[in-house]
């Protein structure tokens, strides 16, 4: 009986095993789950951050244009190291980028984009995290590429920098810009 | 050629350590195998060290056609960063990584002459074996070695995050740290392949804890001093997955230490150290296979790739798995009858170990929570952020600090209960300081801040009463031990106030502009231009109403066109003043955030006070009359030996 005791460790640590294993090979943790690829962004209605008061956006608020639409917070370090990087995109591509502020504190979170600057268009309040739970956000940053039809295209975990952006979002993009001419905005 | 002279070796030491594996294992039955397998420890550590050496030399020439310096360095480098930017990523961190697990085989095999040949021999092996799947990964999916054909001229640069004092010691700290648990994970293992687990096997493996304890306290705090000056912005632990990884280590490391102590002193707990002895340095595995799998996203997190990933969960499985299962038909099921009744010392460290692993067990959930969440309910998410963390942690701490603070009285067996009336005096006096001081200097009521204070001084004042008493007496473990709980109260006070009290404004600022906070005016006074070996700055001065300069900075990286913020920081014993830029406005002016942390060096001072104290307590010519009355030779190799052959 006390024997039995000792391989509690090993039982416990099985079960941690099996969580790791299935944790890493559901999903790899870079890719979109199947779920919300090629879905169309989950619908919401959320205060603005910036905005005069009593300003709210909507999913319909991210139509008619290509955007990144990126999850942060200012408890997240890995968000402060992309903030230069989300700054230069915007700065040198115009790219439209919409934030979702991630269970923060506002006033702080305004306080970060003075100091750090704002790339964003516009930022919503998603303070108890439940659109981030729509979109399944695993930690913050998250970054989406939403196409002008408000279709999710592409999803990156993890601080987007310069090669993330070249190597993943720039031709997504580009591609999305050729498809939208061709074919007449598919998404839609 | 250099390079793949280096490579060759690699591979040489992955022969060696497989060899290590089987000698070591087969030397408890044969003499001439076990010298061998000193050999093959020292010669596994060679050829690591060549390997290595050469990717340094690949870094140093700036040779472009290795594809890891290409994606890690640069020719304005400065040689010190070049260096460093070796264990910049992940495949030259996990080569410093098996030099390190080799460095420590070697020294285990130096010091080894006290234990008796068949344990030793099983620990060689044991640490053979966890060299052998390190090296075996490295050179399967993960080498350094890799040639790019018609390599690039320049490199990609090293991060600028980690173009920092930071990045040269604290990494190298942290891994002796993780690495050096597998010492006593081997021993362990060791212990329970040879069914002897006894005091005698506590009174080996205790200094080896002990070292590894020292260096990963010492590499938390290093990475927790570099993420507050580097990050910008003031916190200095933000409760990342990779620094969870780092500190449950630490944890079970801290509960090993003091359970080793009882089994020493009192052969009680065996079974119990024995599973910390396997949980530390599982732990650092498993904190490995977080950082580097992308199982969790993190600053830290490396270039993921699900190979690797999949290699250390399988590496896990077969160390991890293998240990405990050994352990469950191993372990003595047979619990040692009560001999210790009341407040007895043992309790005091049965209190200590519990609060410890709940701290641990709690940690080990929040982290892996979001994992575990999405894998049961296939692929729904959800995370968790410090709040949650600090509300399980901080009581818990606290009331470690307490139990800590009743040591000093506690006996072995029995205490007798007069002894606790002295201290509960010391505990009215030291709570009543903890509530004034922070009311008066800081000017305002905080529950936080006045109880860590109060147990803070309350730790003081016990361990004081306890030395002064014993004064005629003093051994060095003694003393290191006293270090180490005087540490932890330095530690506890310094993360109270700061926690509490700091303070912090944002403004826009232009030169000639001031902003007043907490009673100190700051001043910008100019703006210039600076430009260091890879890196164009706007560096701005401030000067405060107390004469103080500081000097924040925008750096501008070209070769990754990234923009960093550098913080002004004006250190001080009792706080620090740390300016941070933000984005220059249009009309000229600056964002600015300006903060004061009072104790904020108190948290590390009192981590390096707690690594000295650990390493100070294994100075005890104890060891070494132990090891001499053993052999009867003067030979032994004392055990602060041990952690010599990796220190730069």
């Amino acid at each position: 009986m006390n024997r039995a005791r000792l391989f509690l460790p090993v039982t416990v640590f099985g079960i941690l095993a099996v969580v790791l294993l299935l944790g890493f090979t559901l999903r790899d943790p870079k890719l979109l789950p199947s779920a919300l690829l090629g879905k169309p962004f989950p619908a919401f209605d959320l205060p603005v951050l910036t905005g005069a008061p009593g300003e709210r956006a909507s999913r319909s608020s991210l139509l008619g244009e290509i955007r990144l639409v990126n999850v942060w917070a200012t408890w997240c370090p890995t968000c402060l190291a992309e903030h230069g990087e989300l700054v230069r995109i915007r700065r040198e591509t115009g790219l439209s980028i919409v934030g979702i502020n991630y269970k923060d504190d506002s006033s702080q979170a305004r306080a970060w984009l003075r100091e750090y600057g704002d790339p964003y268009d516009f930022n919503v309040v998603d303070a108890n995290g439940d659109l981030g739970v729509d979109l399944g956000v695993y930690g913050a940053p998250e970054t989406f590429l939403v196409d002008a039809g408000g279709v999710i295209r592409y999803k990156h975990v993890g601080d987007v920098n310069r090669s993330v952006w070249d190597g993943e979002f720039a031709p997504r993009i580009a591609a999305l810009g050729d498809s939208n001419k061709g074919e007449g905005g598919k998404a839609e | 050629m250099i390079v793949e002279l280096g490579h060759f070796a690699t591979i040489l030491a992955l022969g060696m350590a497989a060899g290590l594996a089987i000698v070591g294992y087969s030397s408890a039955t044969n003499v001439n195998w076990y010298r061998l397998a000193g050999v093959l420890a020292f010669a596994q550590f060679a050829a690591v060290g060549l390997g290595f050496g050469a990717l340094v030399y690949a870094f140093v020439t700036s040779d472009f056609s290795v594809l890891y310096v290409t994606e890690n360095s640069n020719t304005a480098l400065p040689w010190y960063y070049q260096v460093s930017a070796v264990w910049g990523g992940h495949e030259g961190s996990f080569l410093l990584w098996t030099l390190m697990l080799a460095a420590w085989t070697w020294a285990v095999s130096l010091a080894g002459a006290r234990v008796p040949r068949e344990i030793q021999g099983r620990v060689l092996g044991t640490l053979g074996l966890l060299n052998a799947g390190f090296l075996l990964f490295l050179l399967s999916v993960s080498s350094p070695f890799e040639r790019l054909i018609g390599g690039p001229a320049e490199g990609a640069d090293l991060n600028p995050l980690l173009q920092d004092f930071g990045q040269i010691v604290h990494p190298p700290m942290l891994y002796l740290g993780y690495v050096g648990f597998a010492v006593a994970f081997a021993f362990a293992v060791a212990a329970l392949l040879s069914r002897r687990l006894d005091a005698v096997w506590a009174r080996w493996t205790r200094p080896w804890a002990n070292v590894a304890w020292a260096f990963l306290t010492v590499g938390i705090a290093l990475g927790s001093w570099w993420a507050y000056y580097e990050l910008g912005w003031g916190g200095w632990w933000f409760w990342d997955p990779v620094e969870n990884a780092s500190f449950m280590p630490w944890l079970a490391g801290t509960a090993l230490i003091h359970s080793l102590a009882v089994t020493e002193k009192r052969g009680a707990f065996k079974s119990w150290t024995v599973f910390l002895a396997i949980a530390a340095f599982s732990l650092s595995l498993l904190g490995a296979f977080i950082v580097r799998s992308g199982v969790l996203t993190s600053v830290h997190a490396f270039a993921v790739d699900p190979e690797r990933g999949l290699y250390l969960l399988a590496f896990l499985v077969v160390a991890v798995g293998g240990a405990l299962v050994l352990y469950g038909l191993r372990a003595p099921a047979i619990r040692a009858r009560a001999q210790y009744w009341g407040l007895s010392r043992e309790l005091m460290l049965l209190c200590n170990n519990m609060l410890l692993v709940l701290a641990l067990a709690v940690i080990l959930i929040y982290t892996l929570y979001p994992v575990a969440y999405e894998a049961l309910t296939a692929g729904e998410k959800s995370s968790i952020g410090p709040p949650y963390y600090n509300r399980a942690f901080v009581p818990l701490a606290l009331l470690l600090a307490a139990v800590l603070a009743a040591m000093p009285v506690s006996r072995w067996r029995r205490t007798p209960v007069v002894l606790f009336r002295n201290i509960g005096l010391m505990l009215l006096v030291a709570l009543a300081l903890g509530v004034l001081l922070p009311l008066v200097l800081g000017g305002a009521i905080a529950v936080g801040a006045m109880l860590a204070v109060g147990l803070g001084l309350w730790i003081a004042m016990t361990h004081a009463a306890d030395v002064r008493k014993r004064r005629r007496s003093l051994t060095r473990s003694y003393l290191g031990m006293v270090t180490a709980h005087l540490g932890f109260a330095v530690s506890l006070i310094g993360i109270g106030v700061t926690s509490e009290f700091s303070h912090v404004v944002d403004a826009r600022m232009d030169v000639g502009d001031s902003v007043t906070l907490n009673g100190i005016e700051y001043r910008l006074n100019r703006v210039e231009r600076v430009s260091g070996p890879n890196y164009t700055a706007d560096r701005v001065e401030f000067t405060t109403g107390t004469g103080v300069t500081l000097y924040p900075e925008k750096r501008h990286y070209p070769a990754r066109d990234q923009v960093m913020t550098e913080a002004g920081i004006a250190p001080g014993f009792l706080g620090d003043l740390y300016i941070t830029l933000g984005e220059r406005l249009p009309d000229g002016s600056w964002g600015v955030r300006i903060n004061d942390k009072p104790l904020v060096r108190w948290v590390w001072l009192g981590a390096l006070l707690m690594g000295f104290g650990a390493i100070l307590a294994i100075t005890d010519p104890r060891y070494r009359r132990l090891a001499k009355r053993a052999h009867r030779t003067a030979t032994s190799a004392p055990m602060s030996g041990g952690a010599q052959p990796a220190t730069p």
